[in-house]
């Protein structure tokens, strides 16, 4: 039996005036999936996880939270969601375990469940140490953690994630992504928004990629790869004065070939061999690298522009 | 380990309770200077009662049984307890409502919870409420110690002042919560109006004495009406029965004016 669909969303737009931040997007995520909005900023993945989040209301389309339009039952909708916002809100005038506790409090739960609640969380975010300390004493990885253990204060089964380690260190990165996966495992659903294209491939069982408010593509990480991109990518660097104009000398070598201001990008299934192919024709890349396409290729070849700039 | 209850129970319980449970937050907050109000509520009347109602009642009670009837510490009384409680609620809701919305976004987790913008603007005006009563009661005893307070109704000049504040405090939030940035208004708010209320509102002196150019302060003036109102409980101002009734309908009027307008700007800047 197919997993039950939590989220569905049709021709889900949002207008601001005359610009449309969502422009008729449709997906749907069964339960227990870790699904995916992958774009550049601007591109209407914050507009469309505050309308899940039962905090915007669209302006055209439908959406369905569990059964529940959002714009009619907005407090019923969020009662089922733990969100992890863009920026981080949380009550620096508060101690660190005090801001669980109040969270709770906004979802009617008993002081009797939230205590051990609070401790088990703090545990979970490695934050045990610090739960008597004051928010403003915490790093940028524990304060995100922190807002991470405050949205699963009501044991939510959908967790909404709106670039959830943006502004982190790698290390920071790699322990709250550790920390997902263990939320994913216990089967709950992750909606998450990224502009990295490592985050996506990590975390996401299925993606929709977005520009413009619009869908470029959906799948998981790697059948896009396939779809939308060779199995290898043969980076190479003539210096930046001659990266646009020796794509001429480049021609056929590989797939498809993109000159970047930086670099230049052969798309080739044998990478090792189209590096072959360009010193065989005498030119000297002053370096060169192969290696596997990612989802930034994915969206270089459906947008013709970076994830970030 | 006990579950958590079910999305719909939490939903139904922050329909039902959410500005109580938003006031809890804000009264957990107020906790961690707690000792700073406290100290402002009983040090204030105590500075104020002396410096004034002693130290200048002493030149003033030579002549004060024929202006006010009463001993000026007494006519002078229930103006700072209701001024005290209009500068609090100055505070209380004017910069905070910046923070919850702009600096530090307080207000935007708990709108991602079940509650509603109305229930967030709700406690935060609960809260502040609880506030002003329970400084005004400690105000009232310090008056109270210092024998101004002759009638047996004057421990209700401690809610009027509570009142007077919300008047003051609500129109002021509604104004607080349409600014996208502070660029010094708050600052103005309490030089060019908080001032001239505190100043022109017959605090130190009966409205009557001042000329019809700057008289209008009062009558449009929370402090005022809560004084007036205030003096009729401590000590039996005499006024006519109608002009009681109107200090407090306008009383009542622009608090309810300022929750109307909070409420709507608080759905409007959150989205719902």
């Amino acid at each position: 039996m197919n997993p039950p669909i939590v989220i569905s969303a049709r021709n889900l737009t949002k207008t601001y005036g005359d610009l449309t931040a969502v422009d008729a997007v449709s997906f749907e995520v069964p339960a227990g999936e870790s699904f995916g909005l992958l774009g550049p900023n601007g591109a209407g993945k914050s507009t469309t996880m505050k309308m899940i989040g039962g905090v915007s209301r669209r302006s055209s389309g439908t959406l369905s939270i569990m059964g529940l339009d959002p714009d009619n039952h907005g407090p019923e909708v969020r009662a089922h969601l733990g969100v992890v916002p863009q920026q981080d809100n949380l009550d620096e005038e508060l101690r660190v375990r005090e801001n669980l506790i109040v969270y709770g409090r906004y979802f009617g739960l008993p002081l009797s469940y939230l205590r051990p609640k609070a401790d088990e969380l703090l545990e979970f975010a490695q934050l045990t140490d610090k739960a008597k300390s004051k928010v403003d004493a915490l790093s940028g990885g524990m304060k995100r953690r922190l807002t991470i253990a405050r949205a699963l204060i009501n044991e939510p089964r959908i967790l909404l994630l709106d670039e959830p380690t943006t502004g982190l260190d790698p290390q920071a990165r790699h322990t709250l992504w550790d920390r997902l996966f263990r939320l994913k495992e216990q089967g709950v659903t992750l909606i998450l928004t990224t502009h990295y294209m490592d985050e996506a491939e990590q975390l996401c069982d299925r993606l929709i990629v977005v520009d413009k408010g619009r869908i470029m593509a959906e799948g998981s990480p790697a059948s896009l790869i396939r779809e939308h991109s060779t199995r290898e990518v043969l980076e190479l660097r003539f210096g930046s004065e001659r990266n646009a104009g020796i794509g001429v000398e480049l021609q056929g070598i590989g797939e498809r070939l993109e000159a970047l201001p930086d670099r230049v990008l052969i798309y080739a299934d044998d990478g090792e061999a189209a590096l072959e192919q360009v010193t065989a024709r005498g030119l000297r890349p002053l370096t060169s690298l192969v290696r596997r396409s990612s989802l930034e290729d994915v969206f270089l070849r459906l947008t013709g522009r970076s994830l970030v700039d | 380990m006990t579950r958590a209850h079910s999305p719909a129970v939490s939903a139904a319980r922050a329909r039902r309770w959410g500005s109580f449970f938003y006031a809890e937050q804000v009264l957990r907050v107020m906790r961690g200077y707690g000792w700073s109000v406290f100290l402002y509520s009983v040090g204030q009347p105590v500075a104020y009662l002396f410096a004034m109602g002693v130290g200048l009642a002493s030149l003033v009670d030579a002549n004060a049984d024929a202006v006010f009837g009463v001993s000026y510490l007494s006519f002078i009384a229930p103006a700072l307890l209701v001024s005290a409680a209009v500068m609090t609620a100055s505070g209380e809701f004017s910069y905070p409502i910046m923070d919850g919305f702009k600096w530090r976004r307080v207000f935007f987790g708990p709108h991602a919870s079940p509650l509603v913008p109305q229930q967030i603007a709700a406690g935060h005006i609960m809260a502040g409420t609880l506030r002003f009563l329970l400084q005004s009661l400690i105000y009232f005893a310090v008056v109270a110690l210092f024998g101004a307070s002759p009638s047996g109704w004057g421990w209700l000049s401690a809610l009027v002042a509570t009142l007077a504040a919300l008047s003051f405090g609500l129109p002021l939030m509604a104004y607080a919560s349409s600014l996208t940035k502070d660029s010094g208004q708050f600052a103005l708010v309490q030089r060019f109006i908080v001032m001239p209320l505190f100043l022109f509102s017959g605090t130190f002196f009966p409205l009557d004495s001042l000329p019809l150019a700057v008289r209008w302060i009062g009558w449009i003036s929370p402090v005022w009406h809560g004084t007036e109102l205030g003096r009729v409980l401590t000590y039996g101002l005499e006024e006519p029965p109608l002009l009681t009734l109107a200090h407090l309908v306008f009383l009542v009027a622009t608090a309810s004016a300022g929750w109307v307008l909070t409420r709507r700007q608080f759905a409007k800047r959150m989205g719902s």
